[in-house]
């Protein structure tokens, strides 16, 4: 992407092109810089009208009581942490956004690899084929999963009973139906890991696998001294970014189970939207969502760190 | 794939294998991975009677028919739904990319003050979820008196759309040697001819990519449309479906599911055709280093 020859373009703009008089150069490269802020403008306006001012709006929403009336200062946040329903949904979003995103990434890794064993047009139609699950809206495709799963008629008991197994009620207990949606998380994910691998797969240079074999190297020291270093960046990104939009996930939990069975597949989005929206406590339904907050922060600064520098690279 | 040292022959079968090996393998997880579509498109072919019938196997219409599709076709809160989603991406997608376009061309190309922070600022905001902001959001979105207004999502999908649009044109732009547009500007172009003339032909396969991604953005979002809207009348596709599916006391599964189809078909086709620029987009950026 960032080519190697990203220097920035005004200052070699204004030094290739002779001019003699400095005060016109000055005054262009004012006049060039209000442009490229007007230009910017509606960017600018979205970002901070929609995205930074609620998110300093929700600070100040979730020290409100109930009403809106009057401060609380922390009192919905202590009120939070002390509940046992508000503790579960801290651990199951821990528990559902790490397993999903290791399992995804995992999954992800197999599929690039054997994905990356088939060449040419071959490629695309199985790239394609696994890409469906991904393309479909991740809403529609829960409410089928959630028909797959249905207690009544479900096409995967009567399968497991088609092979002599006993039925298995899916979304009928706490762990089952955790462990359903993550299953239909890392359905859902695994394709966009395998999207990304694969195109790191192609950028490793095939030679060092060549000077490899020559060395005499098995397919596990490929593996773990060409391959992964070499996608090490990669895969961070891929997961940091991964463990961010799983972590605040909201589709999968609010069509299958809605939180249930005894609130035990609550994510922090399903809970503050339960709390927020549906029962009308604002500033609570705020505070839900805040508790996202540093968790979310933390990950991004790490994958800020990288993007910083590839921004010094074309912007400069 | 790279082999052991070996004789010639012993590499060109361990190759052999290897492919096999791969084919196998991936048709067992396509056949796993497409078992919810794949059940999504063979129920919307059945009955209501037949599903209700509970007999037999349920991974096949018995007695295949399109009356689901007939139904919803003929059915004006369902073409409401799908219209109110056909034009709310129509908008979100064009606004997107006109904002996304321009800041591209201005944070890549024309280096002012705050370019930089404008550009992580940016990507930041690609990393906030919706689910994050979506309750101080509904306030907001009160004042402007957008409850329960389709317009809310032409105002709100734009913050989602726009911060991954402008990242990935941004990448597309500055792999546009500087000579070009240093010839251009030399020889009197103003920089919004440089833009239309230059800019836009050659980082062509890098807006069609961020224009699939605003259109997937648009076309299946669920948070928004199901925090702000409630009447039938206003709700898109995705909220539509899953409402009546929750509101009503007859699980209509064959119906359901078929409306699932053709939901999923618009994205599903766009895909077909153009999944390379996507891929393309996606993965430029974050596959180098």
């Amino acid at each position: 992407m960032a080519d190697g020859n990203s220097i920035g373009y005004g200052e070699t703009a204004l030094v290739s092109t002779p001019r003699p008089r400095v005060g016109s150069m000055r005054r262009f490269a004012r006049r060039r810089s209000l442009f490229a802020i007007l230009l910017c403008s509606p960017l600018i306006a979205l970002v901070v009208g929609l995205q930074f001012y609620p998110a300093g709006y929700a600070f100040y929403l979730s020290m409100l009581n109930r009403k809106m009336t009057g401060f609380v200062l922390f009192d919905n946040f202590t009120f939070l942490m002390g509940q046992d329903s508000f503790q579960l949904v801290v651990f199951q979003s821990c528990l559902f956004a790490v397993s999903a995103v290791v399992f995804k990434a995992l999954l992800g890794f197999i599929l690039a690899h054997l994905m990356h064993n088939i060449r040419g047009q071959n490629q695309r139609i199985w790239r394609g084929l696994l890409l469906i699950p991904w393309v479909i809206p991740l809403a529609l495709s829960t409410l089928t999963w959630w028909w797959l799963f249905d207690p009544a008629y479900s096409a995967l008991n009567w399968t497991l009973k088609w092979f002599g197994l006993p039925s298995i009620p899916f979304l009928g207990t706490v762990w089952n139906a955790r462990i359903s949606v993550i299953v239909v998380n890392v359905w859902f994910g695994a394709p966009f890991f395998m999207i990304m691998y694969l195109a790191a797969l192609k950028s490793v240079p095939e030679q060092l696998y060549e000077a490899a074999a020559i060395d005499g190297a098995g397919a596990v020291q490929r593996l773990f001294f060409i391959t992964l270093p070499m996608m090490r960046n990669i895969i961070l990104i891929t997961v940091l970014y991964s463990l961010i939009v799983t972590f605040a996930d909201f589709d999968i939990v609010r069509i299958l189970t809605n939180g249930g069975p005894q609130d035990g597949t609550h994510l922090f989005a399903t809970y503050a939207f339960q709390v927020g929206i549906q029962s009308g406590n604002i500033p609570r339904g705020a505070a839900v969502s805040l508790f996202m907050f540093p968790i979310l922060a933390a990950l991004a600064f790490f994958v800020l760190r990288d993007v910083i520098k590839r921004n010094k690279e074309i912007t400069a | 794939m790279s082999a052991t040292i070996a004789r010639p022959g012993s590499l060109h079968r361990q190759r052999q294998w290897t492919l096999w090996g791969s084919y196998t393998a991936l048709s067992f997880f396509v056949v796993v991975f497409l078992v919810p579509p794949f059940y999504m498109l063979m129920t919307s072919l059945k009955s209501s009677a037949e599903i209700s019938a509970e007999a037999g196997n349920p991974w096949y219409p018995h007695s295949p028919t399109l009356a689901n599709y007939m139904t919803l076709l003929g059915s004006d809160s369902f073409m409401r739904y799908f219209f109110n989603s056909v034009w709310v991406t129509a908008v979100v997608v064009v606004v997107s990319m006109v904002i996304s376009i321009l800041s591209a061309f201005a944070l890549s190309r024309m280096g002012f003050k705050g370019a930089q922070v404008l550009s992580t600022g940016v990507f930041l905001t690609y990393l906030i979820p919706p689910s994050l902001l979506f309750i101080p959001l509904f306030q907001i979105v009160g004042w402007l008196g957008l409850i329960n207004s389709t317009w809310v999502l032409v105002l709100l999908f734009p913050t989602l759309a726009v911060p991954f649009a402008t990242w990935i044109m941004i990448g597309y732009f500055s792999s546009i040697p500087k000579e070009l547009d240093e010839a251009a500007l030399i020889d009197g172009a103003s920089y919004m001819q440089i833009l239309v003339q230059i800019f836009i032909p050659v980082a062509l396969p890098g807006i069609i990519a961020a224009t699939i991604f605003a259109f997937t953005i648009s076309w299946g979002a669920f948070l928004y449309p199901l925090a702000y809207l409630y009447s039938a009348d206003q709700v898109t596709l995705t909220v539509g479906i899953v409402r009546d599916l929750i509101r009503g006391d007859v699980f209509a599964w064959g119906m359901i599911m078929a409306a699932c189809v053709i939901g999923a078909a618009p994205p599903i086709i766009i895909y077909t055709f153009l999944m390379d620029y996507y891929v393309a987009g996606l993965t430029a950026g974050s596959t180098k280093g």
